[in-house]
């Protein structure tokens, strides 16, 4: 029953300088016990303190690894050839100690303990990993709340906002008590209380070129959350430059879309959209409103994508992108490739720091408006005098229904240069809409159709709830 | 033992850990040996499998060491030892290297600091494993240049 058994170079020494010998044995475990009997200064180069085989030690039978077939059992008969490979490992001291889970962590993480492929070495690992998140709101909220249970170590927020009342619909970090609190506050709060093992680093600024680097360079993956294009932009070539993987995220009405963008193993998101849209094209969710469950959906995968990430499991969603259709309950995945051509991740790189991200989405490109906008309080002193003036409602149809100024009358923006009839162009026109951005938009429409004397109201009728008409609801 | 390297084979080897910054790379050291004296003859760059934690950990699977080991066989030259880099730390050796480590073998470290590669030491480990002492590298040009066939 002579099994042969191949030494490997580092090992010779410990057999004579052998590099194959003959041993008798029914198993690996047998044969590889008869060795270490034979040649006892080898026991500790191949078994751990606790008996187990080393894990850079590998065993193959005739080409096969053992942890493929019955591991230490995996029978062997005469003329069959074990052979020790080695796996070869080391790195820093900083991991080293990938950190102990206290027994108030074990307690908490079990259900995840018992996961064979999280375990508490991947436990460990997520305590040990620093996580950013762009943007604490409907995105940003599911992952928060799902990283910091799961027990990420660190997690790191970029916001500068306020809660708002409308956040509450989607944004479930925050609450009724948190309404006018700094989002990250809030955000600090509500996680201190989920799990007080987690290490909050906020950053209360806007992400801009400037800080962007500094800021990612501390994490180790990034989730993006933010719901403009400049920041998705800044975020992505940022990511790019520092060799982080990005998982992202985007929201918008009934429909959410995720992938990984991870420039080292797949496609960046300028792979996928080399330009921006131009301004204006595509609404934010403020102006074009937004389900709420939708982000708390897109959030968890941004969430779970972090954590594989980190665990180093399973198939991310790397050179592939998910699209979610809340209405018609789908899931639709397109396959991403990387582009050679990518400006900041192909083989000729033209971005090679960060640049001018509003410039880049034309943020800031409108013509000005000085002069051509009115206030609430004046254009409520203009009326209450007698002023005649005819206000155009921009808006939907169904924010009309929510909410209106008295006489107003309706056009929605996207009927506007079919319905310039039935204004008349020597009149005072004031155009409004939810918070002043539409009815400028309007505004240009009027003055390129040869309207002289238009204004657009600043603010919007949110404008005019807070200053003229508090009886008036808010949304 | 005393490891003896050439000296394009120790800036391939600083090379190496500059443009695998912020990770950590990784290869073997193909030669022979002479006496006490390990001559490195090739260097083998392999990629780092640890995808997960790059920055700080390296690993080199038994695959990837078996088809290192058959190119080198060809040559006739051994596994002499392996070489890494640790980015922004110092070339010694951590526990976790120690907890990994083969005996006989050189381990090569080179720091890499803020992308630049700074030391190169080497290290072996012990036969009881209780640690690692560092052993001389010495420089020299070869006057036979080897050339792997493939």
């Amino acid at each position: 029953m002579a099994v042969t058994v191949l030494i490997p170079m580092p090992l010779r020494p410990f057999v004579g300088g052998k590099d194959a010998l003959e041993l008798d044995g029914g198993s690996v475990g047998e044969v590889l016990e008869q060795l270490t009997i034979e040649h006892s200064g080898l026991r500790k180069h191949l078994f751990g303190d606790d008996g187990r085989l080393r894990s850079f030690v590998n065993v193959y039978v005739n080409d096969r690894d053992i942890r493929q077939l019955a591991q230490q059992q995996t029978q062997v008969a005469a003329g069959d050839t074990v052979s020790i490979i080695p796996s070869i490992a080391g790195g820093t001291a900083v991991a080293d100690a990938l950190p102990k889970l206290s027994h108030e962590e074990i307690l908490r993480y079990s259900r995840h303990l018992i996961l064979p492929d999280v375990g508490v070495e991947g436990q460990r690992k997520l305590k040990a990993a620093r996580v950013l998140l762009i943007g604490a709101g409907g995105l940003g909220s599911p992952a928060a709340l799902y990283l910091a249970a799961a027990g990420i170590g660190t997690l790191g927020m970029v916001d500068f906002d306020v809660v708002d009342k409308t956040n509450l619909q989607r944004q479930i970090l925050h609450g009724t008590q948190t309404v006018g609190v700094p989002k990250l506050e809030s955000a600090r709060r509500r996680i201190e209380d989920l799990n007080p093992n987690v290490q909050v680093e906020t950053f209360e600024t806007r992400l801009t070129s400037e800080n962007a680097l500094d800021i990612i360079r501390e994490f180790d993956v990034v989730a993006d959350g933010t719901d403009n294009f400049a920041t998705r932009y800044l975020v992505n070539d940022a990511c790019v430059l520092l060799g982080k993987p990005n998982v992202y995220g985007s929201i918008f009405r009934f429909e959410g879309q995720a992938s990984v963008f991870y420039a080292k193993e797949g496609p960046c998101y300028r792979c996928l959209y080399p330009e921006p849209p131009p301004p204006g094209l595509v609404p934010s969710c403020a102006e074009g409103g937004v389900l709420g469950v939708l982000p708390g959906i897109i959030g968890s995968i941004q969430a779970m994508e972090t954590i594989k990430l980190v665990l180093g499991r399973g198939e991310l969603l790397i050179g592939r992108l998910l699209l979610f259709d809340a209405l018609r309950l789908k899931f639709r995945e397109l396959k991403l490739e990387r582009d050679p051509d990518c400006p900041v991740c192909g083989r000729n790189p033209t971005v090679t720091s960060l640049i001018d991200y509003e410039a880049f989405c034309g943020v800031g490109a409108e013509p000005a408006y000085e002069g051509a906008e009115v206030t609430v309080l004046d254009l409520k002193e203009e009326l209450d005098a007698g002023k005649p003036i005819a206000i155009v409602d921009v808006r939907e149809p169904h924010e009309y229904e929510i909410a209106s100024i008295p006489g107003a009358r309706l056009i929605p923006l996207g009927e506007l240069p079919e319905r310039l009839r039935e204004l008349d162009d020597h009149a005072e026109i004031v155009t409004h809409c939810h918070h002043g951005a539409r009815s400028l938009k309007a505004l240009e429409i009027l003055r390129a159709a040869g309207f002289s004397k238009v204004r657009s109201l600043k603010g919007g009728i949110d404008a005019w709830a807070v200053n003229v008409d508090p009886e008036m609801p808010r949304y | 033992m005393t490891l003896v390297l050439g000296p394009a084979q120790l800036a391939a080897i600083r090379q190496h850990g500059e443009a695998d910054y912020p990770h950590e790379a990784c290869g073997l050291l193909g030669g022979m040996l002479d006496g006490d004296r390990g001559v490195v003859v090739q260097l083998v760059p392999l990629a780092n499998q640890r995808t997960d934690a790059a920055r700080n950990r390296y690993l080199i699977d038994p695959e990837a060491f078996r088809r290192a080991q058959a190119r080198l066989d060809r040559d006739e030259l051994e596994v002499l030892g392996v070489y890494h880099s640790h980015p922004d730390h110092p070339p010694e050796p951590s526990a976790f290297d120690r907890e990994q480590a083969w005996p006989r073998l050189s381990y090569v470290i080179v720091g890499v600091a803020r992308g630049r590669a700074g030391e190169v030491k080497s290290w072996r480990l012990s036969d009881d494993r209780a640690g690692f002492a560092q052993e001389p590298i010495i420089l020299e040009e070869r006057k036979v240049a080897w050339q792997s066939p493939s």
